[in-house]
């Protein structure tokens, strides 16, 4: 079972205590969508991702990033067993989305470097890492499901 | 992947902007890996302070900063340019390649904080690939 420490814990909940949903999560998606644009891959039906400013301004790119946003609210209300919190979004995944698990990394640091954007020099080092390794763990949650 | 007109012309246009404050990025992102990833301090045991902002930290967060701005002034033959410190690293410090990665990815962290407008999609993805061009050179000389 994964160790939090007190300052860990009270760590992760300043972060989503601040963290505005409509604003990171479009923005988190889309940053991923250009930076690693393979990725793209799994966005067949949602309209024109041709350049950054189509994707920056897609709508559905944006609801989307809020939804997968959202996803990480279960882990930070079970943080004492976030693996089997993830079983079902585990298979969803593997199963009927069919995406590889390394994405899940590169959504995560695109995440990362998102928040550190907004909170600037609050965005301490050790806030980093309890950020990491609260994403590191929610990532291995949703690969356990794959075979 | 290699380096489009585009990236590179982004990567000079963004460094150009920001190289001034390469003490305070390169002691921000060397202090990021060290606390974020402890087994980098593998690297540094001779050090007296690994705490972030220590003068050790700083002092050679400026060295690992000046040799990116070096990379990308020789952003258009960085294997042949960066030949001297891929010696170094490959047969002297001995770092383990995955740690470039590492410690670029603090470095993409700390632009994005300190400079949040400049550093848009699209610069990051140019600085990205930039970082995996130099760690690649800086490998060359490994095996």
């Amino acid at each position: 079972m994964v160790e939090w420490t007190a300052e860990e814990r009270s760590i992760i909940s300043e972060i989503f205590s601040k963290l505005d949903y409509d604003d990171v999560g479009p923005k988190c998606l889309s940053r991923c969508l250009i930076v690693y644009p393979w990725t793209q891959r799994y966005f067949g039906g949602f309209g024109n991702l041709y350049n950054a400013e189509a994707i920056l301004s897609n709508p559905m790119i944006a609801a989307h990033g809020i939804t997968v946003l959202h996803g990480l609210d279960r882990a930070l209300n079970n943080m004492d067993d976030i693996k089997n919190t993830y079983t079902q979004l585990s298979e969803l995944h593997s199963e009927k989305l069919h995406v590889d698990p390394t994405n899940f990394t590169l959504l995560a640091d695109c995440l990362t470097i998102v928040i550190a954007a907004k909170m600037g020099t609050n965005f301490t080092p050790d806030m980093q890492a309890a950020w990491q390794k609260f994403l590191s763990v929610v990532v291995s949650a949703l690969g356990r499901q794959y075979h | 992947m290699s380096l489009t007109a585009k990236d590179k012309k982004i990567v000079k246009a963004f460094f150009g902007k920001v190289g001034g404050q390469a003490a305070d990025i390169g002691n921000d992102a060397l202090s990021r890996m060290i606390v974020v990833y402890p087994q980098t301090k593998t690297y540094f045991s001779h050090w007296k302070d690994l705490s972030p902002g220590s003068a050790d930290v700083r002092r050679h967060g400026l060295t690992v900063l000046t040799g990116l701005l070096e990379a990308v002034d020789k952003i258009d033959d960085l294997v042949g340019g960066l030949l001297n410190l891929s010696e170094l690293h490959a047969f002297t410090l001995r770092v383990d390649p995955a740690n470039f990665k590492t410690l670029s990815h603090c470095i993409l962290v700390v632009l994005a904080g300190m400079f949040p407008a400049e550093f848009t999609p699209e610069v990051h993805v140019a600085v990205d690939k930039f970082l995996a061009k130099v760690a690649l050179a800086l490998s060359e000389k490994y095996r």
